[in-house]
């Protein structure tokens, strides 16, 4: 099982009104200077292992179905199975040190 | 009875009866297509009707466009026979690329919903036939993505080519490029337009008739052709 995953992003020239929105709420919220354009990221679970060929495919999938090539430009990159354990290994990391602060939280709340 | 018009339905689809109705009150025969059928039913023309189908999700348009339907519809509008969508229609038209170009979220970043004013800019179509070139029409707008952008050389070609059929006026409502309501392909046989003409056909519920043309236009063309 391999991931791949397809960023799916407007065209600059092309307007973003829902990154527009969310620009504008960002700064109403004090976020002073961030300028926003909101994509799509698709996770593709894959079987057997990524070959060129596979890899085609799912350039072609994208350009058929994920993107749409007029308004739209996609990337598509296979995600590093050594950093996702890795991330694993830190969220696991970050799971086990959960309970001791909110054992500390509720002491403080207590 | 005139011709046989169908209209498509798709999970989703809202005004497939209103699209329907039209064709009947303008003397032709409606007949309901399914989306997932691989036959047009010996239709002469046909309509993708407004609504959301399949949810929007993803992009409007874009998942119906694989509809089983859909390959006898491209494959009968590549062969000339007219075919009209309407909204959501005109996205998966757009998303099938029997026409050029896209539609994007409102730039107003709201449904809008409301009478539009549009100017017929050409009825060199089987779809527009009976208006006449610069006529202003009111027809219901009501839509939340129906911004229609394309490329300048797509924008050039069009204008260029009369392929622009209807502009807004009084109001660029969703801030559509060159303020275009609606297009044809080369042809002139597929249309599609933002706006429901549809939903203009009868007085008791529209604000105006000015939706009937649209019916009767293809009605006279495919009964000449008989």
């Amino acid at each position: 099982m391999a991931r791949v995953v397809v960023d799916v992003m407007p065209k600059p020239e092309i307007l973003d009104p829902q990154g527009k929105a969310v620009t504008g709420a960002l700064a109403r919220l004090g976020f002073a200077g961030i300028s926003v354009r909101q994509g799509k990221r698709f996770e593709l679970e894959l079987d057997g292992e990524i070959t060129e060929e596979r890899l085609a495919e799912v350039r072609r999938a994208a350009e058929t179905l994920l993107a749409n090539t007029v308004i739209e430009t996609f990337d598509v990159r296979v995600e590093e199975p050594e950093l996702a354990e890795a991330d694993d290994a830190e969220a696991d990391e970050e799971d086990e040190a959960e309970p001791a602060d909110e054992a500390e939280l509720a002491k403080q709340a207590g | 009875m005139g011709p046989k018009i169908g209209v498509v339905t798709f999970p989703g689809s809202l005004d497939d009866q209103d699209a329907l109705r039209a064709i009947q009150l303008c003397g032709a025969e409606p007949v309901s297509l399914w989306h997932g059928s691989d036959t047009l039913d010996g239709v002469a023309a046909v309509i993708l009707p407004g609504g959301f189908s399949y949810g929007d999700y993803l992009r409007c348009g874009a998942i119906s466009r694989f509809a089983p339907v859909m390959a006898e519809v491209i494959k009968a509008a590549e062969a000339g026979m007219p075919v009209l969508g309407i909204c959501n229609g005109f996205q998966i038209l757009c998303e099938a690329h029997l026409l050029p170009g896209a539609l994007i979220r409102n730039d107003v970043r709201v449904f809008v919903c409301k009478d539009q004013d549009l100017r017929i800019e050409s009825v060199d179509t089987t779809w527009t036939s009976d208006f006449r070139v610069g006529q202003v029409v009111n027809l219901v707008l009501k839509n939340g993505e129906g911004g229609y952008v394309a490329d300048e050389d797509t924008l050039r070609r069009l204008e260029g080519d009369g392929q622009v059929i209807f502009r807004y006026v009084n109001g660029n409502p969703n801030g559509s490029f060159h303020d275009i309501a609606g297009i044809c392909n080369e042809r002139g046989n597929v249309v599609g337009l933002m706006p429901h003409p549809e939903h203009n056909v009868d007085g008791l519920t529209g604000p105006t008739q000015d939706g009937r043309p649209f019916f009767s236009s293809v009605s006279n063309f495919l009964s000449s052709k008989v």
